[in-house]
């Protein structure tokens, strides 16, 4: 399942420009990889062909009335199906919202459509975001393109999926505790996490809302930041968007990084990092370094509290989220002789085993007697994780490290066992609690043929450096896009 | 951690979730192993840590204050109809749900 990449954002605008295609024609490429591809990979869980054939139309119509491109015009895109799309089914991966058609529109989509892109169809992930094999899917596991016997990586992993399979140019994901950067390393796609509040979350349906963060896969770092530039900015619809100016993301991204300081966390490289994503992450740091960059070591000291601080945080804002999936508003109502009774067996028919055990999980950490012991105290290491984030960017620009402990694992190897599984995210549950934008960009594969990602944090905000640095990797590697 | 099935009975409670057998003792074993892993929490001192309440400090998100203090301002939010439309059972302008009330 090899993909023909050759789409890029700029070689569609050149395309169209030069009337060589037209907008319909290479959706309609796009539907027709997908027919072939996707019954394999199982990435997509529903197309929107007449919705993205009339945008497609919008496109060459602006073309031939000679109107300027919009940033995206005619770039077919995915999106993860726990975002919202008007009169698209939206089921996040979920029984309980099999047949549930949103009213509105997510703002990630709407800007995505107003730049001109057209929205293929939403993306196969882990039930409500929970997840990091994607195998926690209702309908399916996603198999990863690289290597079919395996996952692709959690819980965006069909958005992942469809971008290295070549069924998009690019895709939305969401990341509350690395479910882009994961799945991006697995599947040897950039998958970027913004700054908490740099995306508006506006129709996107939550899971843990002081963690979850809109943002984009693409086949290059530039195509990326090209997503990143229309889909970040304030937007009122959503109280935790922040009010710093969104920037032209790809206007610096080919800046020299000679002389920026990257530090390396030596807690990062400890026991149960595989040698051969050690390895290839090494040389990537090393490759900045002959390009001028300082390295710096650091030392976090609360790296190794993240998975336990995180795992209390979010399956308790989890089980808040999700109390409101109750047979009343919307999705799957089974019937009961009273209402309580109605309550339980909807959400008993409704969710699966991963989404109850943090349901579970997270009413426990909150409940009485327990709080002050699990929630409080977690934020408080939180409150310390973000400080050891804070203490680094006095010293260096960004902060690397791999994205994942191992390449991408076989199907079925951890699924009997969810403490191995949230073990997995020790690298990008960290960024996560901090607020800090990351991305993972590809760094090599391993001898198997495994892609192998490389993580960048940055500041606050600090989204620009963060692309730079990946562009710098990804010309490293020789991928000229 | 020692959960029990009855710590797991009663969360099941507080969480409208109606376990079966089968589930309550997959869960009580497995919530104890990961409450187990939870506890190395407890190896740090948080004396004067003030636990996080917002994720962004309000400078960093650009704001004098943060933005989900903006002003209190009326706007139009005409959805009624395309939401009850999505509803299980919907009677305008009304949810319907079983009795709650016994005479």
């Amino acid at each position: 399942m090899t993909a023909a990449q050759s789409w890029t954002v700029a070689g569609i605008r050149e395309a169209l420009a030069a009337k060589k295609i037209s907008a319909r024609e290479l959706a309609a490429e796009f539907y027709g990889r997908i027919e072939r591809r996707n019954p394999e990979c199982n990435a997509y869980l529903a197309l929107c062909p007449e919705r993205a054939l009339a945008q497609a139309d919008r496109v060459d119509s602006a073309i031939a009335r000679g109107e300027p491109l919009p940033p995206l015009a005619g770039v077919p895109i995915a999106v993860k199906d726990v975002i919202s799309t008007r009169g698209v089914r939206t089921t996040c991966g979920s029984k309980i919202l099999e047949n549930y058609v949103p009213p509105y529109d997510a703002t990630a989509v709407e800007r995505l459509e107003s730049a001109g892109a057209v929205i293929l169809g939403k993306t196969n992930c882990d039930e409500f975001a929970m997840g990091s094999s994607n195998e926690n899917s209702a309908y399916g596991p996603v198999r990863n393109p690289a290597a079919p016997d395996r996952v692709p990586g959690g819980s965006s992993g069909g958005s992942a999926a469809v971008v290295a399979a070549g069924m998009a140019v690019a895709a939305l994901g969401t990341d509350t505790g690395g479910s882009i950067r994961q799945p991006g390393a697995f599947c040897g796609v950039p998958g970027m996490m913004p700054t908490y509040g740099r995306v508006s979350r506006y129709g996107l349906i939550a899971f843990a809302s002081s963690l979850d963060r809109i943002g984009p896969f693409a086949t290059s770092v530039t195509d990326a930041a090209a997503v990143m530039a229309v889909i970040a900015g304030h937007d009122p619809r959503d109280s935790t968007s922040a009010a710093v100016p969104a920037e032209n993301y790809p206007v610096r991204i080919g800046d020299s990084v000679q002389g920026l300081r990257i530090g390396v966390p030596e807690d990062y490289f400890g026991e149960g990092l595989d040698p051969e994503v050690k390895s290839r992450v090494l040389a990537a740091i090393a490759a900045l370094e002959k390009m001028g960059c300082r390295r710096v070591p650091l030392h976090m000291p609360h790296t190794n509290y993240a998975i336990a601080a995180y795992y209390i945080i979010a399956t308790a804002e989890a089980s808040s989220n999700l109390a409101r999936y109750d047979g009343v508003r919307c999705g799957l109502r089974v019937p009961g002789a009273t209402l309580m009774e109605m309550y339980r067996k909807t959400r008993e028919a409704g969710f699966g085993p991963e989404v109850k055990r943090r349901i579970m999980l997270g009413t426990y950490a909150l409940s009485a007697g327990y709080y002050d012991a699990y929630y409080l105290r977690a934020q408080s290491v939180r409150s310390l994780i973000a400080r050891d984030f804070a203490d680094s960017f006095q010293k260096v620009d960004a902060i690397l490290t791999p994205t994942t402990p191992t390449p991408a694992f076989r199907l079925g190897e951890k699924a009997a066992d969810p403490l191995q599984m949230y073990l997995a995210d020790i690298y990008t549950v960290t960024g996560s609690l901090a607020g800090v934008p990351g991305i993972s960009v590809p760094c090599g594969k391993t001898n198997a043929g495994l892609p192998v990602g490389l993580q960048i944090f940055g500041p606050h905000f600090g989204e620009s450096r963060v692309l730079q640095i990946a562009r710098a990797v990804e010309k490293s590697l020789g991928n000229p896009a | 951690m020692k959960i029990t099935r009855e710590d797991v009975l009663r969360v099941a409670e507080l969480a409208h979730l109606d376990l079966s057998p089968a589930e309550i003792e997959t869960y009580r074993g497995q919530l104890d192993e990961i409450l187990t892993y939870v506890e190395k929490l407890k190896e740090l001192d948080v004396t004067g840590i003030a636990p996080m309440t917002q994720v962004l400090p309000a400078v960093a998100s650009g704001a004098e204050h943060h933005p989900e203090l903006r002003d209190d301002v009326l706007a139009p939010c005409d959805v009624g109809e395309s939401v009850l439309a999505a509803a299980p059972d919907a009677a305008k302008p009304f949810f319907r749900v079983p009795k709650v009330i016994e005479r």
